[in-house]
């Protein structure tokens, strides 16, 4: 088996009496989509922060890339090739949908100190802004200002900038999140195929696209993983039905 | 061409020859009017790269503002009493127009640096009031350093010199003013376009999404406040220059404020707000503080509606929203 691309050991996070990390170690290996899938309040978003950087664990690892990142920040996280998309969608309202994808890649080139030339004009950064916007179908919103989009135009985006940051691999959290049936099928069709370039750590609410996409699902319930396993595991797992599909399964 | 850019040329067509005009037709007194307006518009140019690119609140640039003015007239007055700046290295002041404004740019410059440094680590109010303490120590500084005037400030008795020009002619000493500020507004405007520009705004409106893209949000703003302080003490030299005078006052507060509110009327973040603000605010000195000396009452109420119904300011109102280049 190839080891793991993105890998959390033991990650232990509490707030005053609140555990909203317990003991999580989950891994992502080349080539798959894993969702992380529970109820509100398991701690999905705090996982995500550890993950990136945004917060620091008690106690815990989390290796990326072939090395301990545990101390490094958002940024050297990202520099990595830790690419992640927001659940609410953070992007810069004022700019045009170039400009916030162009930010991705400059990003991903580094050192953003040209003071004089026209960052529109830079034929690098704006190829590789337009070919990730064609990828998710939003080229011919190029010169729309963010603020204007649709809901789900500004989902795409959240992609679109994540696909130019030359990833290893992704951290997507809820990308389905408010999209109609018809947009969540279409992106399910998109991260299908994006796993082949770097693979997905998925973190998503929408169980059609989960069970669609994921190779692998950890399901985490009160800060701590209670399963983790193929698709048709988990639709099995006793543990998992009682704790969280519940009375859906 | 857009809407503003229109109104962008309309302004420094404006700028250039209605001056020129009121020379030719012998009245001086606008032109000087016209010269501290242009001041005034430099300073907020430099402000509105912190405040309207960068989203810094800075209510302290009064002291890159007075640091011009200090560099000039400690420079200024060295040149004319024949005495050394620096004694032991038998370092001469000087009345060189370009010199003087290097030094002072360069030490608003550091200046920036320093206080940028500590304030960026808070925000919101909190950068605010920092800044404004700043503002303090250095209006209080000045105001008990008798080396160089104290509270009673520094007069030079001839203005510094400019190379090929008379500066005591008031439309040359104009011409030269205004050559730097088209040149601070032509950088202001690149600065805007440029890939710094891009990730500054981003990392004004959404400095999560620029770090997940693995740029220092802080870095960037710490940069901004920096080149904004270098053409705000800029416009502090010249200042001097104008009135041929340097007082603690420069410092002050009141002059932090003064620069804030007519950009603000002008418009936060448009190119030619800092001019439009600057015009109006030297207007309404001109002409109602004949009248009253509470003039600042009718300033007041300007900011007051333009903050409630107008919030691109002057320029706002006249162009329409902010354009977004594509």
């Amino acid at each position: 088996m190839a080891e793991a691309v993105l890998q959390t050991t033991g990650l232990t996070k509490s707030f005053g009496a609140l555990r909203a990390s317990e003991d999580v170690s989950i891994d992502l290996r080349p080539g798959e989509i894993h969702a992380i899938i529970g109820p509100n309040g398991a701690g999905k978003s705090t996982l995500i922060a550890q993950i990136c950087g945004a917060l620091r664990p008690d106690s815990g690892m989390v290796r990326f890339a072939g090395a301990d990142v545990t101390a490094l920040s958002v940024r050297a996280r990202a520099r990595r090739g830790l690419a992640r998309t927001f659940q609410i969608s953070a992007l810069a309202m004022d700019h045009t949908v170039l400009q916030n994808v162009m930010l991705g890649a400059l990003g991903a080139r580094g050192r953003p100190w040209h003071f004089f030339a026209p960052v529109l004009s830079d034929r690098g950064l704006r190829d590789v802004a337009e070919m990730a916007l064609e990828r998710v179908g939003l080229s011919d919103r190029i010169a729309t200002r963010t603020a204007e989009l649709s809901h789900g135009q500004r989902r795409q985006l959240e992609v679109a900038v994540a696909l130019t940051l030359r990833p290893r691999a992704f951290v997507m959290d809820e990308p389905m999140a408010g999209l109609g049936a018809g947009g969540s099928k279409r992106l399910t069709g998109f991260l299908d195929g994006l796993r082949e370039e770097a693979p997905i750590l998925l973190v998503e609410h929408d169980m059609d696209a989960v069970f669609a996409l994921a190779d692998r699902i950890s399901v985490l319930v009160y800060g701590k993983v209670i399963a983790t396993g193929t698709v048709a595991d988990i639709r099995q797992s006793d543990a998992v039905r009682e704790a969280y599909l519940g009375e859906e399964a | 061409m857009s809407r503003e850019g229109l109104v962008n040329l309309a302004v420094v067509l404006s700028v250039v020859l209605l001056p020129f005009a009121a020379h030719v037709m012998g009245e001086t007194y606008w032109v000087t009017l016209a010269t501290r307006a242009a001041i005034l518009a430099l300073a907020g140019v430099g402000l509105n790269i912190a405040l309207g690119q960068g989203g810094l609140v800075s209510l302290g640039h009064a002291v890159f503002f007075g640091i011009g003015g200090y560099s000039m007239g400690i420079l200024a007055y060295h040149a004319q009493t024949y005495t050394p700046l620096v004694e032991s290295l038998g370092l001469p002041g000087t009345n060189l127009m370009p010199l003087i404004w290097l030094v002072a740019a360069t030490i608003a410059a550091l200046a920036a640096l320093l206080i940028g440094a500590l304030s960026l680590r808070t925000s919101g109010v909190y950068f605010i009031m920092i800044t404004l303490a700043f503002g303090q120590m250095f209006y209080f500084f000045a105001l008990s350093w008798p080396t160089y005037g104290g509270e009673d400030g520094l007069s030079i008795y001839v203005r510094n010199r400019f190379p090929g020009m008379n500066t005591l002619v008031p439309i040359q000493f104009y011409w030269i003013v205004v050559a730097v500020l088209l040149l601070a507004l032509l950088f202001s405007d690149r600065l805007e376009r440029s890939s710094f520009g891009l990730a500054l705004a981003a990392a004004r409106q959404v400095p999560a999404r620029v770090e997940a893209v693995g740029l220092d949000p802080q870095r960037l703003k710490l940069v901004a406040f920096v080149l904004s302080a270098a053409v705000t003490g800029l416009a502090g030299a010249l200042f001097a220059d104008l009135n041929r005078f340097v007082s603690p006052t420069m410092f002050s507060w009141h002059t932090s404020g003064e620069i804030m509110v007519f950009v603000i009327i002008g418009g936060v973040g448009r190119l030619m707000g800092p001019v439009v603000g600057a015009v109006v605010f030297v207007l309404l000195e001109y002409l109602l503080g004949g009248i009253s000396e509470y003039w600042q009452i009718a300033f007041g109420i300007l900011l007051l509606l333009i903050v409630l119904f107008a919030r691109g300011g002057l320029i706002g109102l006249i162009a329409g929203r902010g354009k977004a280049h594509g």
